[in-house]
């Protein structure tokens, strides 16, 4: 070893506490990293290889009933290269000892052949014998909620038939991946099961032998999509088709592409701020080592020593800092990425998962830490460069004070001695001063970004839940129904009160702009459904025209006044022009709301309804759920208590996690500037301290002069933390902007106070190491050393 | 011993201007001077009359503000900074008054720090037995004594066997008994290996060592005395 590499060592020992507060910080930051990295990489590299080996279709279409001899003709559209005709219903399950209404989805599974498209992944059983017509196959999800396992019985209603089914498997399927019962936001998989049964079983018992209610189609070229979708539309239309769509608007898809792209988000935010906060904390303490080093610096120049292997010195102490905190954060990423990703298996069913590190994700962690370090530390050794030997080896001329502004408004009577001191140090390096107070609030941001959600998180349930849907039970009908069902529904045991909608599939069109999504059809004045201002006072639905989600408007470009051109996607698909006469404040999903009278004349068609919302007496829900299940008109119930405590489940385990670890890396960062400023502090100004201590000051005295102005700092940094916080979670609130949710930027007190005690205990911690230092500075030592 | 062909620095018409904060302090006003292959030369003068200045200059440490400073017949003046890094690397020792060791360092790790980039070093631990340090190989200067830290750092700047030491106040912060240990290794150094030895002091009872004793005022040379007999380090009173 060379000399200069054992000055190296002993240098970056004497410096370890510093040198670790540093190595955290870039481990959290390349732990974050590698972590979303990591998950990203495993989850779009499973689906990918899910969809590619289960034959995930390509496009999507409903319809009302084709007969089979379609099939041909949109096997030879262009663009087409495998179809897959199926027959689908929805049913009301039973499951002995759930008392809860459960909607369950019946799909049909070709007999005697594997399916073309969305192959299914058995995980235990078999297929239905083709012969049977009592044997089915569940979703995974949906069997581990019931603790089902094959040869267990189901209770169904299919075609108003009760009819019990035994249980031959439990089984995966790409289309299912995330599986939500239609118009819900959240999964529950007790109360929404996808059962797979023979396709002339399922015909049988929905008359639909020789014929077909869905079709998915496999592409010989994704581009081809939209002239397949527009074929598709146009060959299903006399047939009832409910409109084609591609992945895109899947369901399961569409989910899966939207939690990808807030995990994009995070794994871009959060190693970014990490990486600022490590080149800062970098930049820092090389500027000072340089300044405390620049006679030796000198000396090692005059003895012949180049800019450059200086620069090699200096950047290896960086280096050792930096590579060992990437090498413990990919450790901890890679293994925190696995929990993750594993995490997120609970939602989204993959048969496997394709967990692995690439090279690219460790290669570019590192490269992005090193790189910003060494820009860093290239500012600091720039000044000690520019220096020539003669002068490097001068010691620093004194630093030059002056009265505080304080003292020049000549309020100095109020400051003592100590106070001076500290004012005066502060106001000496304003651009060290600013940068500490910077690095002190990007900590308090951090902790506000992994805490503010559960606040918000919370108001989300209460507008959706208490202000906007208030309903008990919603109800969805198998097809649009007349008035008459009302009637029924109003005589069930338990109901108070009945209000229906209609409900119809659209694209709507504005200048460039187009979005597939629901029209709804609601009579005015109700107290179950209630739509809301962006203050969240009611709004009143005009009979004519139609009011958007907020975020719809903003996704279409349109504003109250516009004119939209409506396609129906169903029926005689109509096309209207309509008018924007409002916006809705919704925070989750995006729909049109239109007078119900308004969409049935929109329509050119008499009253129907696509369901309804009940308030009941809870005494009587048990017999109200029993008697549902009766109604085969009935598809799918919807209790809205569970379908909040699916929504709290839902954020709780994804956020919980995120918010654990959001906090300990953003103590870290506290910890990390606050101690190393202190550190840095006491290097600086130990002769300064030791000589006071010779002329009789006490500890405390000293201390304080030290500490108080970390203190004073730290204090001034909190509310600047404050507003760091509030920006932080802006960019993640707006990033994380989708049709599925959008979370609005509330931040509680709570999480204010949370970030502040973080930062006082973090700085309090620093204080009480640096305090210890100071107990036993020795005050010869110090006195005879030169510097 | 003053045939041109052993000449080893020749400066003319040296100036160099510092700027100090809102002034200028003009360090050299004009300096003509020669130096020769063996020699010892001390250079005396009181405080600002600019011998560290041009110490610095003689040693690539500093530049001219004007003027030339020719070593071996090569101009000084127009090296960038790695012909200067070169320069010093390969024929300058320097010993400075504060002794400039590396803290974190010891005693022989300081020595090797130079040897390891010298093409034709002595071993540091023979260069520390020159010095009379043999037994303190492995202490770092936070456990010498001040002459023991200023016998390192002479050590150090000999131990690549320089054509030139340069040595400013070598004796400035010690002791007279330490003064004179350390002044005999410099005298032995330059008898031994026949190194061009400049001496800066203000101490004027030590330019009886020297060969010529150059004696600056103000900027400029103002006489310079050749001594007909070098005393020996340990016969000078001071």
């Amino acid at each position: 070893m060379t000399a200069l590499d054992r000055k190296l060592w002993r240098e970056l020992w004497q410096l370890k506490g510093q040198a670790a507060a540093i190595m955290l910080v870039i481990v959290c930051g390349v732990a974050i990293h590698v972590m979303f990295g990591a998950t990203l990489d495993a989850l779009g590299q499973t689906r990918a290889r899910y969809y590619q080996e289960y034959r995930f279709a390509d496009v999507f279409a409903a319809l009302k009933r084709a007969p089979e001899s379609l099939r041909e003709r949109i096997a030879a559209l262009p663009g087409v290269a495998e179809v897959e005709t199926r027959v689908v219903a929805d049913v009301h399950l039973d499951v002995a000892g759930f008392a809860e209404p459960i909607t369950g989805r019946l799909i049909s599974i070709p007999d005697n052949r594997e399916s073309r498209l969305n192959r299914l992944y058995l995980r235990q059983g078999r297929l239905p014998a083709a012969d049977r017509d009592d044997e089915a196959i569940v979703s995974e999800a949906f069997a581990e909620a019931h603790r089902l396992t094959p040869g267990a019985k189901l209770r169904v209603v299919i075609n108003g038939r009760r009819q019990t089914l035994t249980l031959v498997g439990t089984a995966l399927s790409p289309e299912y991946i995330h599986q939500l019962r239609p118009g819900s936001m959240f999964p529950d998989y007790q109360r929404y099961g996808v059962l797979w049964m023979g396709r002339r079983a399922l015909g049988i018992a929905y008359g639909m032998e020789g014929a077909f209610n869905d079709v998915v189609v496999g592409l010989t070229n994704p581009r081809a999509a939209p002239d397949v979708i527009d074929e598709l539309d146009r060959l299903l239309t006399p047939y009832g088709g409910l409109g084609a769509h591609d992945r895109e608007d899947q369901p399961s898809h569409r989910f899966l592409s939207e939690e990808f792209r807030n995990i994009t988000l995070s794994a871009t935010l959060f190693p970014v701020l990490f990486l600022g906060v490590a080149v800062f904390l970098l930049n820092v303490v090389m500027n000072r080592l340089i300044g405390m080093q620049r006679e030796q610096i000198g000396t090692l120049k005059a003895f012949g020593y180049g800019n450059g292997a200086i620069a090699l010195h200096y950047l290896k102490l960086v280096l050792i800092i930096v590579l060992v905190g990437v090498l413990v954060g990919v450790g901890g990423g890679a293994w925190l990425g696995r929990r993750l990703a594993e995490l997120y298996t609970t939602f989204f069913r993959f048969p496997f998962l394709d967990y692995r590190l690439t090279f690219q994700l460790v290669f570019g962690a590192m490269l992005l830490n090193l790189g910003g370090a060494m820009a860093g530390t290239a500012f600091a050794l720039r000044a000690a460069f520019a220096l020539r030997p003669a002068e490097a080896m001068r010691p620093e001329p004194p630093a030059r004070y002056r009265a505080t502004v304080v003292e020049r408004l000549g309020l100095q009577r109020l400051l003592s001695q100590p106070n001076r001191m500290i004012l005066r140090h502060i106001e000496r390096r304003p651009l060290k001063s600013l940068l500490t107070v910077l690095g002190i609030a990007l900590a308090c941001g951090i902790t506000m970004a992994g805490r503010f959600q559960e606040a918000t998180i919370t108001h989300m349930v209460e507008v959706h839940y208490k202000l906007s849907q208030r309903e008990d039970l919603a109800v969805t009908f198998v097809e649009p129904t007349s008035w008459k069902a009302i009637g029924s529904l109003q005589n069930l045991p338990g109901v108070e009160r009945v209000e229906v909608y209609r409900a119809v599939p659209i694209r709507l069109r504005f200048q460039q702009h187009s979005h597939r999504t629901t029209l709804k059809g609601v009579p005015p004045g109700g107290d179950l459904q209630r739509l809301l201002d962006a203050d969240l006072r009611l709004l009143n639905l005009p009979s004519e025209g139609v009011l958007l989600t907020d975020y719809l408007g903003e996704l279409l470009g349109v504003k109250t006044g516009d004119r939209l051109i409506v396609e129906v996607l169903e029926g005689s698909r109509p096309v209207r022009e309509v008018p924007v006469v409002g916006l809705v404040k919704e925070y989750l999903g995006v729909a049109g709301y239109m007078d119900l009278a308004g969409l049935n004349r929109l329509l050119r068609e008499g009253p129907a309804l696509s369901g309804a919302y009940l308030a009941v007496d809870d005494r009587e829900r048990s017999e109200l759920y029993r008697r549902l299940g009766d109604i085969p008109r009935i598809a799918g119930t919807a209790i809205r208590e569970q379908e909040i405590r699916n929504f709290h489940r839902t954020m709780e385990q994804t956020m919980l996690f995120f918010t654990f670890i959001a906090t300990v890396f953003a103590v870290v960062i506290a910890f990390g500037i606050i101690y190393n400023s202190a550190r840095i502090a006491l290097t600086e100004r130990g002769r300064e301290l030791a000589s006071l201590r010779v002329l009789g000051f006490t500890r405390a005295e000293i201390s304080y002069i030290l500490l108080g102005e970390l203190g004073l700092l730290t204090l001034i940094a909190i509310p600047l933390g404050f507003v760091v916080g509030r920006g932080i979670c802006t960019l993640f609130v707006d990033g994380a902007r989708s049709e599925l949710y959008r979370i609005p930027l509330i931040i509680h007190p709570s999480t204010y106070a949370f970030a502040a005690t973080v930062v006082l205990a973090s700085a309090l911690l620093s204080g009480w190491l640096v305090r210890r230092k100071l107990d036993r500075l020795d005050l010869i030592a110090v006195l005879k050393t030169r510097d | 011993m003053t045939d041109p062909r052993d000449r080893v620095f020749l400066a003319r018409g040296l100036t160099k201007i510092y700027p100090m904060g809102e002034i200028e302090v003009q360090a050299l006003r004009g300096v003509d001077l020669e130096l020769f292959a063996g020699e010892f030369v001390v250079l005396l003068g009181p405080s600002g009359s600019g011998k560290s200045t041009l110490l610095n200059i003689l040693g690539g440490l500093d530049s001219p503000s004007s003027g030339a400073m020719q070593y071996g017949g090569r101009d000084l003046g127009v090296y960038d900074d790695a012909e200067l890094t070169r320069y010093r690397r390969e024929h300058v020792g320097f010993v400075f008054q504060f002794y400039n060791l590396i803290p974190s360092l010891t005693a022989r790790e300081n020595v090797a720090l130079v040897t390891e980039i010298a093409r034709n070093p002595l071993p540091p631990e023979e260069a520390l037995t020159l010095v009379g340090l043999a037994d303190r190989l492995d202490h770092f200067p936070a456990q010498l004594s001040g002459g023991e830290q200023q016998r390192v750092a002479i050590a150090r700047a000999v131990a690549k066997r320089p054509e030139v030491l340069l040595c400013d106040e070598p004796t400035g912060a010690l002791d007279v008994q330490t003064g004179v240990r350390v002044l005999a290794v410099i005298d032995r150094v330059n008898r031994e290996l026949g190194t061009t030895t400049v001496v800066i002091t203000h101490n004027a009872a030590i330019a009886a060592m020297a060969d010529r004793v150059i004696h600056l005022s103000n900027g400029l040379i103002a006489h310079i005395d050749h001594n007909a007999q070098r005393q020996a380090p340990d016969q000078i009173v001071w």
